[in-house]
């Protein structure tokens, strides 16, 4: 046992009865279901804004972008011009790559002893796979939400959820992202808990987010398929909270106070956490300067005005006494 | 701060796409749908299952239990929790009262963006009534 997942785990078990016994025992819906978002997103928006800008405000001090490539040189050397970009434009391509596509983890490498004392490196790109659905099956499942905090439902919406239980299994249709989200997370998690290496590397920061979305996972597909629940009355409250007319209207069992919750204590934990990889990927000087290293200058912001004595000045000073001992000048006068 | 213009621009389109639920409903009072019933369904009081937000909830998972007895065991006989006996049929018992679809089906359907392919076979039989 390890005490930082355990204590994630616990922490969000916690979490969990806090939602379901206030809402079930205490009856503090209008606390969960209105006050606690409008609190979360506040903070969210606010925190985010504010570690960008913070970061914004923080000095480069060297160009550090990592080079895949050939950086331009010669003009019969042929230049890596995403991998090494030297313009606006590559830079551009490659930061829209890297988000969108994760190519830096698209790289990433096993180390590990073979055999005894034999070094090996393989490519391992589990982890890229399963960041990918992880991402995007996440973002297919918040998008699918808009369906509760939009009226009228737009058309794409409807067809992203279309396409996403197009299998038609069973009544509702099951999901396709749902399951890939949970099936994601537990990889990750999995990988955390077995690899000796990350499990060393891990903390309960890193455990934390994963269990957290489990959780909203699992509630979620729980009021799905399993402890079904009133999906007009649902949307009445969601709607209610983004057209700032929130009620709460009655039968809504604490599941969803709690899934509620769940993503509450997300949103709010979300400018203050490791998650802040999804601004923070703009603000990284390892992709986004331009690798014109040998074309251009990088001046260091913080660099003060160096008091220099130049050898002219040097000379002008001292040249009567230099010529007096005879050493040589490079003007006479 | 540096690159001031375009972490600014990044920030408002940022913030703007968070929001997006906020300024696309513009604070308009949404009212939840109302169903009506048919005055067949008044005067039976009682559905399959007594109690309405069980119904609200689970009735899809009903009629997929139902088509599963109905389709691999031949069997149509269902009795309610209430000791009543109903036809297994989405035809003959629950369109049988509910015959106003648009009225009733369609407005939490549409509501929640619900688009069941119940009635890519089911609504011709019987006829939909207003």
């Amino acid at each position: 046992m390890n005490i930082n997942y355990l204590a994630s785990l616990i922490a969000v078990i916690v979490l969990f009865l806090l939602a379901y016994v206030g809402v079930e025992a205490a009856g503090l819906r209008y606390f969960f279901g209105v006050l606690l978002p409008y609190l979360a997103v506040i903070i969210f928006i606010v925190g985010f804004v504010k570690k960008i800008v913070g970061w914004a405000k923080t000095p480069v001090p060297f160009p550090i972008p990592t080079t895949c490539g050939q950086q331009e040189t010669l003009s019969w050397i042929k230049p890596a011009k995403i991998d090494n970009p030297t313009t606006g434009f590559g830079v551009f391509v490659r930061m829209l790559l890297e988000i969108l596509f994760f190519r830096s983890l698209f790289r990433n490498t096993k180390m590990e002893l073979r055999e005894g004392d034999k070094l090996s490196y393989e490519w391992e790109k589990w982890l890229w796979l399963f960041a990918l659905a992880f991402h995007y099956s996440f973002l297919t499942v918040l998008l699918r939400h808009l369906r509760f905090f939009l009226e009228p439902v737009p058309g794409c919406v409807k067809f992203l959820e279309s396409m996403d239980g197009f299998l038609q299994i069973g009544l509702p249709g099951i999901m396709i992202s749902g399951i890939l989200l949970l099936a994601a997370l537990l990889f990750l998690l999995l990988r955390r808990i077995f690899i000796p290496q990350i499990r060393y590397i891990s903390l309960a920061s890193d455990y934390f987010p994963l269990f957290l979305i489990m959780g909203i996972a699992i509630t979620g597909i729980l009021m799905r398929y399993f402890i079904r629940v009133d999906i007009a009355g649902i949307k009445e409250l969601t709607i209610g909270l983004v057209t700032f007319h929130p009620i709460i209207p009655d039968g809504i069992g604490g599941l969803f106070y709690v899934h509620l919750f769940f993503v509450s204590v997300f949103i709010a934990y979300f400018p203050f956490s490791k998650l802040m990889h999804a601004g923070g990927i703009f603000m990284s000087p390892t992709r986004n300067l331009t690798t014109n290293t040998r074309a251009t200058r990088h001046i260091n912001p913080w660099n003060y005005d160096v008091k220099v004595h130049t050898y002219e000045e040097y000379e002008d000073e001292f040249r009567e006494k230099m010529i007096g001992a005879g050493l040589p000048v490079e003007k006479e006068s | 701060m540096f690159n001031k213009k375009l972490v600014i621009a990044g920030l408002i389109i940022f913030v703007g796409i968070i929001t997006f639920p906020f300024w696309f409903n513009q604070a308009k009072v949404i009212a939840p749908p109302e169903v009506k019933l048919t005055e067949r369904a008044k005067e039976a009081k009682e559905c399959v299952l007594p109690d309405k937000l069980k119904m609200r909830g689970e009735h899809m998972q009903l009629l997929d239990v139902w088509r599963g007895t109905v389709v691999r065991e031949g069997n149509r006989k269902y009795v309610g929790t209430n000791g009543k006996e109903y036809e297994m049929s989405l035809s003959n018992t629950c369109l049988d009262c509910h015959s106003n679809k648009a009225d009733f089906c369609d407005k939490c359907h549409e509501y929640a963006s619900v688009d069941p392919y119940c009635w890519d076979c089911h609504i011709d039989n019987p006829k939909e009534t207003k």
